[in-house]
């Protein structure tokens, strides 16, 4: 089977000479189409760094990635932005939405980009809106959307264009927990369905209760993968304790903290 | 793209903008009433001299070619008209006087200037006729300030002037109505050269057997030869110095004074504009950098982003000059007679152009700012 995404020993180093960090360290990942990654860690561990390559907003200093085979490393700058609007699909943390347009512009806004944007474009847009539960919240600008719409908003912009590799930045970092596994249920599902590629990076281990496969990453390496059902679920569940025997306390601790870190964070960053 | 962008924006956001196009609309309205006051004085002031039918004025020497300090006589006259390349060339005096009624009607200020009739210094005559001997009790005025002060051709008028500490009075006939002709901010009225040398303040036993005036106004046969004939004419006729129109328009009293105010008052006001326009979009985009990052990540190109900001900018700041215009036109129209407010049509373009373009210049901070945010900016990094 094709990869949809491929990584070979990917590498990001920060800083200069004497201040070195390695934020990826030679990461080596298959992705499949339909496939639903949780990309875990806990924080500083390089998931946003490892995130922002695979979508081709950050150059690796080593390494390669493939995207439908494609090569991402060396294109220029116009053939990232070119590769991103085609080839990508995004969720963030915040500023998922444009405030000034709909919930149904912000997703046929992906179309737009495209030049893509024909009637049958407007109906996928609708429909897949309505699939998300929002078919009566078309026309209401993202103000006008409590957070779990809002990101179901961004869901649907993820996916609208056909992407070959969807990208979730913290998805659930500003939803209680009802509305969270709610919002990453659907997700996966859409995933599945359309056989998208989709990476979900996340603090909340919770979330990983409805992706295939977990990776975890610590210091910049991949630590540990689960493709195994139950051991997902048990980690879901915090029933994991023989699996991060290590530093299992101190793990599962700093998961609630960061979890709750990044809440406040976002509560005070005012909703802009 | 660009368009769809910066529209939609603009249109969720209507009161912000609308609030920020009526500062530019204000602005609008000060720059354009600061231009229409600068043609206004300045016509006031230099109509008469502006309108004249001739290429050359001569003054006394070294008077600084100023117009009131100036005396000259019929002496000179006859010097200049024998040379080469005159035209033709007339006598000219200023003075002032007022007008009064008998019938309680309130008293019209004047320039008094008298000409010879038939030479340059005469006024276009819209109604009636022109003046018909240099001795003639008659006086052409300009027809909208006599029509303002019910005048009529036919009309007799009486003149008040100052003679030493006396006040006299003298009748003369409308014998026409001129286009406007104000002169140091008076209307000028204007009368034969002989009929104005009797009537002028003056001191008491002053009197001399020839006329003196203060320029002679010369045509020449070839306008192009303007720098020729101005030498020739103070190399040949003694104690006279010659000035084109222009350079004459400026050494009027006051003139490049007003006008250098009001330039720079008009400079200052668009150079408010600028900053104004270029804060209010820098706040806004550096309020947008998030959201901007974001565009850019989902694979929106920069050139769509600064266009999106450029079209906003021009849109919000042609909106604002539209209104400031419009409401411009509303108050001149409002405006009572006789405020020295002319709105010219190259002035008012002008003007117009210069503040279309504040919006643009004063937002380049912002598009620049614009065009710089990382779209890495979406994931925090
Ligand atoms: N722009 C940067 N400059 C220098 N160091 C950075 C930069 N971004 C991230 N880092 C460092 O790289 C490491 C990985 O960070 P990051 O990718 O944000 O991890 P995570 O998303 O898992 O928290 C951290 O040690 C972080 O401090
Ligand atoms: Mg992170």
């Amino acid at each position: 089977m094709n990869n949809a995404l491929e990584t070979i020993k990917v590498r990001k180093e920060y800083g200069d000479v004497e201040v070195e960090v390695v934020a990826v360290d030679d990461v080596s990942i298959q992705i499949q189409p339909g496939e639903f990654v949780g990309l875990v860690g806990p924080s500083g561990s390089g998931k946003t760094s490892m995130l922002a390559m695979l979508a081709g907003l950050l150059s690796p200093t080593s390494g390669g990635i493939r995207i439908d085979g494609q090569a991402v490393e060396g294109m220029s700058d116009k053939e990232l932005t070119r590769f991103r609007r085609q080839k990508i699909g995004f969720t963030f943390q915040a500023n998922n939405l444009i405030p000034y347009l709909t919930a149904l512009e912000n997703v046929e806004m992906m179309l737009r980009l495209n030049g893509t944007l024909d009637k049958k474009g407007k109906a996928r847009a609708k429909t897949l809106l309505d699939r998300l539960g929002l078919s009566d919240r078309l026309s209401n600008l993202p103000s006008q959307l409590s957070g779990g719409q809002q990101q179901r908003v961004a869901i649907a912009r993820a996916l609208i264009h056909d992407p070959s590799l969807v990208l979730a930045d913290e998805p659930t970092a500003s939803l209680d927990t009802e509305r969270a596994y709610q919002v990453v249920e659907t997700f996966a599902n859409l995933i599945h369905e359309q056989k998208r590629a989709g990476i979900m990076v996340t603090h909340d281990l919770r979330m990983t209760k409805y992706v295939d496969r977990v990776i975890k990453m610590v210091d910049g390496q991949v630590v540990e993968e689960l493709n195994d059902s139950k051991s997902i679920a048990a980690l879901a569940a915090g029933t994991d304790r023989e699996q991060t025997k290590t530093n299992g306390k101190a793990e599962a601790k700093t998961t609630k903290m960061d979890f709750s870190a990044q809440q406040l964070n976002y509560a005070a960053a005012g909703g802009d | 793209m660009a368009f769809y962008l910066a529209f939609k924006e603009v249109w969720r956001n209507k009161g912000r903008f609308l609030t920020f196009s009526m500062v530019i609309a204000l602005i609008t309205v000060l720059v354009l009433f600061i231009a229409a006051l600068a043609t206004g004085l300045a016509n006031a002031n230099k109509q008469y001299i502006d309108n004249l039918d001739a290429d050359l004025l001569v003054y006394q020497e070294n008077v600084d070619i100023q117009l009131t300090s100036s005396r000259i006589g019929e002496s000179r006259l006859n010097d200049i008209r024998r040379l080469n390349g005159v035209a033709d060339l007339g006598l000219i005096g200023f003075a002032s006087g007022t007008i009064v009624f008998t019938d309680g009607r309130e008293e019209l200020d004047i320039s008094l200037i008298g000409v010879q009739p038939g030479k340059p210094g005469e006024p276009a005559i819209l109604a009636g006729q022109g003046l018909r001997s240099v001795r003639a009790d008659e006086i052409v005025l300009p027809q909208e300030d006599a029509q303002r002060a019910g005048i009529k051709v036919g009309d007799q008028v009486t003149i008040k002037t100052i003679q030493g500490t006396e006040e006299e009075f003298f009748d003369l006939l409308v014998v026409g109505l001129s286009t406007p002709q104000q002169y140091f901010f008076q209307p000028g009225g204007v009368l034969p050269l002989e009929t104005w040398d009797e009537i002028r303040p003056q001191a008491p036993g002053s009197g001399t057997d020839q006329v003196i005036g203060n320029i002679i106004a010369v045509k020449l046969e070839d306008p192009a030869l303007l720098e020729l004939m101005s030498s020739r004419i103070e190399q040949y006729v003694n104690d006279v110095e010659a000035a084109d129109k222009p350079t004459a328009i400026l050494a009027l009293p006051g003139y490049s004074a007003q006008q250098s105010t009001l330039s720079t008052q008009q400079f200052f006001t668009f150079f408010i504009g600028v900053l104004v326009v270029g804060g209010f979009f820098q706040i806004q985009t550096l309020q947008k950098v998030g959201q901007i990052g974001m565009l850019k990540a989902i694979g929106t190109p920069n050139r769509i982003v600064a266009s999106a900001s450029l079209l906003q900018i021009i849109f919000v700041t042609a909106f604002g000059v539209f209104i400031g215009g419009a409401g411009t036109l509303l108050l001149a129209l409002s405006m009572p007679a006789g405020i020295p407010i002319v709105f010219s049509g190259a002035a008012v373009i002008a003007s117009i152009a210069a503040l279309l373009l504040i919006g643009p210049m004063g937002g380049l901070v912002a598009i620049r700012l614009a065009l710089r945010v990382e779209p890495l900016n979406a994931i925090g990094l």
